[in-house]
């Protein structure tokens, strides 16, 4: 940053040169045009009747609040809310737990074992998430899969040729199981690089004053990377929403609608079913019930930034 | 915490249990990566088989020749790296102006604008698609490339401009100043000073946007739906089952395929921008 002598100096001489703006226009018509007009776009849908007919003709009628009260009345939709919701605290407590464990684990390793576990972690990292769901999708297989092979071998019989992607909870569970597989290595990472700047001396003396290693964690080392914690956390509320990639590859939130949570059931019913007003008030709903964690994490994220430009 | 102890033997034991842990949590990181690559590597009677081995018994790349002649293979490898390439282009050209603007220029309206770039960093794509797919419906551009390559190109932007503008605030002014008072101009100071120092943020950044780019699915599935030929690799991915049924084999040589250039350049970064991905909040 520019030193505050500089600073002022800059705006008495020149407080509107066109420089500044000419250099940062292309990024600003990007985020009008590919971001804030297709926002626009869909909040204008959602109170419009928009079908097949209207988006081929495009006389699109305003309905006002027709589609939010189709939704809301609509018990399917609040089973998608529960679901939705379900989905994201299954996953996000999962995730949190255990890599919190992974983080804590690593910090006390050898110099060899760290740098072991830190490379398999960044290596699950880098799994494209498509490849990953096509792997999950063969792990699981009824028939080949080494799962049912495994859990067969150890003597549960019940297992064998058992179709998981048929079960609606055995699905569910898959894709729990792999949401959290691929998300443990961001939040171990950045945990485990926040742990490592909590200073020795702390737990030294938190030792010498007859701590035990939970008392230590509650009351030394949680409370100094509480900010990152909270960081990571909103993150992966809000990233749950990106799940809709290995639900769509993986099961189309099937069978029947046991794994459809919002952004899938938004898509499916503006664009399988062609109910495209439907689909954008979901979508508006999602971002509403959305907002307060993103505000949230927001400020984290703005804040972070600020403090290490 | 490294805490010297003289029991030795004790301390052994004690440190077991956190073994025993470290083993598992490398173990369920590498094996569906393991699995995915051997299984590309087995003949497929190994594959259909009741009693799999762990390790192949018996080596084939049978899987892989499938794979690469599928049917557009070659095609959606090529419409991946051209959309990819554009959009991280596109991407550090128009961020490295912003970047620049917000790091080194005082000007108003300076400060709503990092915070329009902060929200769109944290623009909820995947309930976007619906309006993309009617504006790019309305505008003749279903089915186009350059449609993804601008897709892609805004999700990567945000994240582009705020990494850069940390590395250009890094460069102490002071160098490009003493630049311009040797007669350079402002532009070629930047050009000059400036501009090398920030090889490592340009790297960073545009492997970053590589990987987003490279690994899009859900643009790619809904944006391109007649035109079979402008796919990209994720969605031929996702496919792959319905064109070669029961082949895993031929499944999971897909996957290493498209994988394997996502991990090379995430392994090769790694070391450099762990901490820049983690401070600017990216899913990986």
């Amino acid at each position: 940053m520019t030193s505050p002598v500089l600073r002022r100096a800059g705006r008495t001489r020149r407080p509107l040169a066109p420089g500044p703006y000419l250099l940062i226009a292309p990024a600003v018509l990007g985020m009008l045009y590919l971001l804030l007009y297709p926002f626009g776009r869909a909040l204008l849908i959602s109170f419009q009747d928009f079908g097949l007919r209207e988006l081929i003709r495009g006389d699109a009628e305003f309905v006002g609040l027709r589609n939010y009260r189709t939704l809301l009345s609509d018990p399917v939709f609040w089973d998608v809310v529960r679901r939705t919701f379900l989905f994201m605290a299954v996953n996000v407590a999962a995730i949190m737990v255990l890599s919190t464990l992974v983080a804590l684990m690593t910090e006390r390793l050898g110099r060899i074992g760290r740098a072991v576990v830190l490379s398999s972690l960044v290596l699950v990292w880098a799994v494209p998430v498509v490849a990953a769901t096509t792997v999950f999708q063969w792990l699981f297989h009824s028939e080949f899969g080494i799962v049912n092979e495994t859990l067969t071998d150890l003597g549960l019989r019940s297992f064998e040729g058992y179709a998981w992607f048929a079960d609606g909870r055995a699905a569910f569970t898959i894709l729990v199981v792999l949401v959290v597989w691929q998300s443990v290595p961001f939040a171990a990472l950045t945990l485990y690089s926040a742990l490592t700047t909590v200073p020795g001396e702390l737990y030294e003396s938190a030792r010498l004053d007859g701590a035990g290693g939970l008392r230590i964690f509650r009351s030394v080392t949680f409370p100094l990377v509480r900010p990152i914690f909270m960081l990571v956390l909103s993150l992966e509320v809000i990233w749950t929403f990106k799940a809709f990639v290995q639900i769509w590859v993986m099961t189309r939130g099937g069978p029947g609608d046991a794994t459809t949570i919002l952004p899938v059931y938004a898509v499916q019913t503006a664009l399988a079913h062609q109910r495209y007003d439907l689909g954008s008030a979901a979508s508006m709903i999602t971002l509403l019930l959305m907002s307060g964690v993103l505000a949230l994490s927001f400020r984290r994220l703005f804040r972070q930034e600020g403090e290490h430009p | 915490m490294t805490t010297t102890r003289r029991a030795a033997p004790g301390r052994a034991l004690r440190r077991t249990p956190l073994y025993a842990a470290a083993v598992l949590t490398v173990t369920l990181c590498l094996f569906p990566v393991y699995w995915m690559v051997a299984t590309a590597f087995k003949p497929s009677r190994d594959i259909q088989s009741y009693e799999p081995g762990l390790i192949p018994a018996e080596w084939t790349l049978d899987h892989f020749r499938t794979a690469v002649q599928a049917d557009g293979f070659a095609l959606f490898w090529r419409n991946s790296v051209l959309v990819t390439l554009g959009a991280v282009l596109l991407a550090l050209v128009v961020a490295l102006g912003a970047a620049y603007a917000v790091a080194r220029l005082r000007w108003r309206g300076r400060r709503p604008f990092v915070l329009a770039v902060f929200i769109a960093q944290m623009a909820p794509w995947e309930s976007l698609v619906i309006p993309v797919y009617i504006i790019s419906r309305d505008t003749n551009m279903l089915d186009r490339l350059p449609t993804l390559t601008l897709v892609y190109f805004m999700i990567t932007l945000p994240f582009t401009v705020v990494v850069l503008r940390g590395f250009i605030a890094g460069i102490p002014p002071e160098l490009e100043e003493a630049a311009q008072v040797d007669g350079c101009t402002r532009v070629g100071a930047f050009r000059r000073i400036a501009f090398p120092l920030l090889a490592p943020g340009l790297m960073a950044t545009s492997l970053f946007g590589f990987i987003t780019a490279w690994n899009e699915f859900t643009y790619a599935n809904f944006l391109i739906i007649k035109q079979q030929d402008s796919r990209t690799l994720p969605v031929w991915l996702s496919s792959f089952q319905t064109t070669f049924g029961t082949d895993w084999g031929a499944t999971m040589a897909a996957s290493t395929l498209f994988a394997l250039p996502a991990l090379i350049v995430f392994l090769a970064l790694q070391r450099h921008v762990t901490s820049g991905l983690t401070a600017g909040g990216v899913k990986g």
